[in-house]
């Protein structure tokens, strides 16, 4: 090979390799058009979409920068940003579980084929070879597989406790062994079969959970990372630069434009603007700032561009403040166990106990020790809990992904156990029972005549203020089309002014001060206030009455002033409490937890974060927070409120199944365990009741396909 | 018996390529992305798409 040709080898080789969080991505229209854009930029030789994390791995020249390939992407209309080393996705909790679920499905299927052999009457020296083929391939699958189980039973044995896994490991162990030794001398019996079948419907049933947990967290995770923190910087030489939220020192100078969010807590050193501080303190109503307020971290700038100087970052921020509150009232949460684990509770003993009983009554009652000890382990196989180990996951993942179509992520399965003992309710004023944007008033909008409207629509579109958005959001909905304007202009923080017709119209800042709203001056006329207002979520009346007919009370539990508060409460009818602080909604939450309720938290902001954190259960949007989102247990898309009461729904159904699902597996022990007792099980009678256990448990989990209507 | 001698080995050849096979493809990382496999046959010409 030449030179020349070396070199371009080696700058093709010399390609990198980047992962973009698409959060956007949902169906294959969606994953060719990615896919496609990027490729068509210049110097990309690869793109893969991985639509269950929601990112793409892009191979490109090392010359291609990522702002181009975002850019790329933006213009087809998908906001992305590059994955960052610390929120790579945590380890997958399925990988683990599918080389042993593999190997148990084949060691159990080619078992099977030899015991069905053995069943239909196969003898002496052709069962023999059998029964040595089936060790052959059992006793290292089982090894293999089992390792999940054996880890997890030694782990807890180690603590002194016992868990499902120590009756699954002794049985499995003890039923191996037995097998080998009738092998050995050539018995009539082996459990190489039975012992393989449970790992594989117990591997099957923690492979569902590990599943679910897998899927609802890469959603939330892709929410988590759609929240761009960070913050223009001004050197001091003047040059702008972005710094990411983690990089900021304090001492920096951070330019602040209207509509974005504070990346760390300062003080302003240029500009006024009004602030929006709902997602820190529930407030709605703006307020307004001038040089040397203090300003915080999450607060979201209304009016005009400022300059803060940067006091406290990371760990020292408000913001951090808060995210302490909520891991102290989260540790309260994880002394919960699992209705799987209470159960196991009391079945492990039991089954250790009842095996322990069959062998001493068979010594005494006069059988040789060979076959009392047979009687003892038939009694753990039958009794180990191969329906139980898929009761609760089935019925759970079914659930989950019924939800997940209707929008709602619930985090994991113990989410929906505690959601359905719910019965009091805590909800959020501020982006929570409503919708957490001001939209113009429609009354007011109705008084507009329509030239007004036209004007009002296009002077809107010149702006990139909040307020201005939200009118011209209002305004295309209601069909109206933009007038022709000469001559617009945008002055930060007073508001757009323009040519129309020959007259001056404007859309500023209103006289007075304390209103939401907008002023539209069209010359030679009287000024429009335009006045905006925090509508309810739509739904809102309806779902709380759902969530009354579940025998939930609900009430307002607000950051906000009392006016506001009493304005929404005469709305929906519910009692409230006003302006409460972070800590005070804790306070709210443990007294009626300690009052006997089981309570229900929902909301939205970091003010709520506490709250969320400390309840039975929470629920937050999806536009919620961060840190809102990162402490509730569920998170609903989408506008209506009544995710709520379908949830909660859906939960208590969950429930009612997996009792059903209990009942079931018991049942069938309450059948199986006497004929075990009394000596009449054969491996062949064990593998068909462990089957049809589990088959139920499984068709009756599938009826919560339809748990979310 | 001598049938079983061939059977029973074939069976279990073929058993363990099919295990084989499974643990080349979770190594080749095809189950790492399922909701994007299953999405997949719908997108109508994806070899211009892939590298």
């Amino acid at each position: 090979m030449n030179a020349p040709a070396l070199a371009t080898a080696l700058a093709r080789e010399a390609s990198e390799e980047t992962v973009l969080i698409v959060p956007a991505m949902h169906c294959a229209g969606c994953m060719a058009k990615v896919e496609g854009g990027l490729l068509k930029v210049e110097g990309v030789s690869g793109a893969r979409v991985n639509l269950s994390a929601r990112t793409v791995r892009v191979s490109h020249e090392r010359a291609v920068t990522i702002p181009e390939l975002t850019a790329a992407l933006e213009t087809l209309g998908f906001a992305s940003q590059p994955r960052l080393e610390e929120t790579q996705a945590a380890p997958s909790a399925v990988k683990p579980l599918l080389a042993p679920l593999a190997v148990a499905g084949f060691a159990s299927m080619n078992v099977m084929l030899m015991s069905v052999s053995i069943w239909s009457g196969a003898e002496g020296a052709t069962r023999e070879l059998f029964h040595w083929v089936s060790a052959l391939i059992g006793v290292p699958a089982i090894a293999f597989a089992g390792r999940p189980f054996f880890a997890s039973a030694w782990s807890a044995l180690r603590k002194g406790r016992t868990n499902m896994d120590v009756p699954i490991s002794i049985g499995i162990a003890l039923a191996t062994a037995l097998s080998l030794y009738e092998t050995a001398v050539g018995g009539r019996t082996a459990w190489f079969d039975g012992t393989l079948m449970l790992l594989l419907f117990l591997l099957a049933g923690r492979t569902l959970d590990a599943a679910m947990r897998d899927r609802a967290r890469a959603g939330v995770e892709a929410l988590l990372r759609q929240a761009a923190s960070g913050a223009m910087v001004i050197a001091p030489s003047g040059k702008l630069d972005w710094v990411a939220a983690r990089d900021l020192a304090p001492g920096m100078r951070m330019r602040v434009a209207a509509g974005e969010r504070l990346a760390a807590d300062g003080e302003i050193v240029a500009g006024e603007t009004a602030l929006d501080q709902s997602l820190l303190t529930g407030e709605s109503a703006p307020v307004r700032a001038q040089v040397g307020a203090p300003i915080h971290a999450g607060t979201l700038n209304l009016d005009a561009p400022i300059d803060v100087r940067v006091t406290a970052t990371g760990r020292d921020t408000s913001l951090a403040e808060i995210a302490r509150l909520i891991e102290a009232a989260g540790q309260s949460r994880s002394a919960y166990v699992r209705i799987a684990d209470r159960a196991s509770r009391y079945y492990a003993p039991a089954v250790h106990t009842l095996a322990l009983a069959s062998f001493v009554g068979w010594m005494l009652a006069g059988a040789g020790f060979y076959q009392s000890i047979v009687i003892a382990i038939a009694v753990l196989i039958i009794t180990c809990p191969c329906a139980i180990g898929l009761a609760v996951p089935v019925a759970q993942v079914v659930a989950c992904g019924a939800l997940m179509r209707k929008g709602i992520m619930v985090k994991d399965g113990s989410a929906l156990e505690r959601l359905a003992s719910i019965d009091r309710a805590l909800i959020d004023k501020t982006g929570s029972l409503t919708l957490g944007q001001p939209m113009p008033d429609a009354a007011a909008l109705a008084a507009l005549s329509p030239e007004q409207s036209e004007v009002a629509l296009a002077l809107a579109s010149h702006s990139r203020h909040p307020l201005s958005h939200a009118l011209s959001r209002a305004l295309v909905q209601s069909g109206t089309r933009a007038a022709e304007l000469d001559h617009a202009s945008e002055a930060p923080g007073r508001g757009v002014q323009a040519q129309w017709c020959g007259r001056t119209v404007a859309l500023r800042r209103p006289d007075v001060a304390g209103a939401v709203a907008v002023a539209l001056d069209l010359d030679g006329e009287p000024v429009r206030l335009i006045t905006f207002v925090d509508p309810l979520r739509p739904d809102a009346v309806q779902a709380l009455a759902q969530l009354k007919a579940q025998g939930i009370d609900c009430s307002i539990l607000s950051g906000d002033n009392a006016v506001a508060v009493a304005e929404v409460a005469r709305q929906t009818g519910l009692t409230g409490q006003s302006s409460a602080s972070p800590a005070d909604k804790t306070d709210a939450v443990t007294r009626l937890q300690q009052a006997g309720h089981r309570v229900l938290m929902v909301g939205d902001g970091l003010n709520d974060g506490p709250a969320l954190a400390s309840a039975d259960a929470s629920i937050a949007p999806g536009t919620a927070s961060d840190v809102g989102r990162q402490a509730a247990d569920v998170v609903f898309l989408g506008e209506s409120l009544t995710a709520l009461p379908r949830a909660i729904d859906a939960a208590r159904r969950t429930m009612r199944v997996v009792r059903q699902n209990f009942a079931l597996a018991i049942g069938y022990n309450v059948l199986a365990v006497p004929l075990a007792i009394l000596g009449y099980v054969t491996p062949l009678i064990a593998a068909v009741a462990m089957a049809t256990s589990s088959i139920l448990v499984i068709a009756n989990s599938l009826r919560l396909v339809r748990a979310a209507r | 018996m001598t049938s079983l001698a061939i059977l029973v080995p074939i069976a279990l050849t073929m058993g363990l390529c099919g295990l084989a096979t499974f643990f080349w493809a979770l190594r080749g990382g095809q189950f790492e992305d399922l909701d994007g496999a299953a999405n997949r046959i719908l997108i109508d010409d994806e070899t211009d798409l892939t590298p």
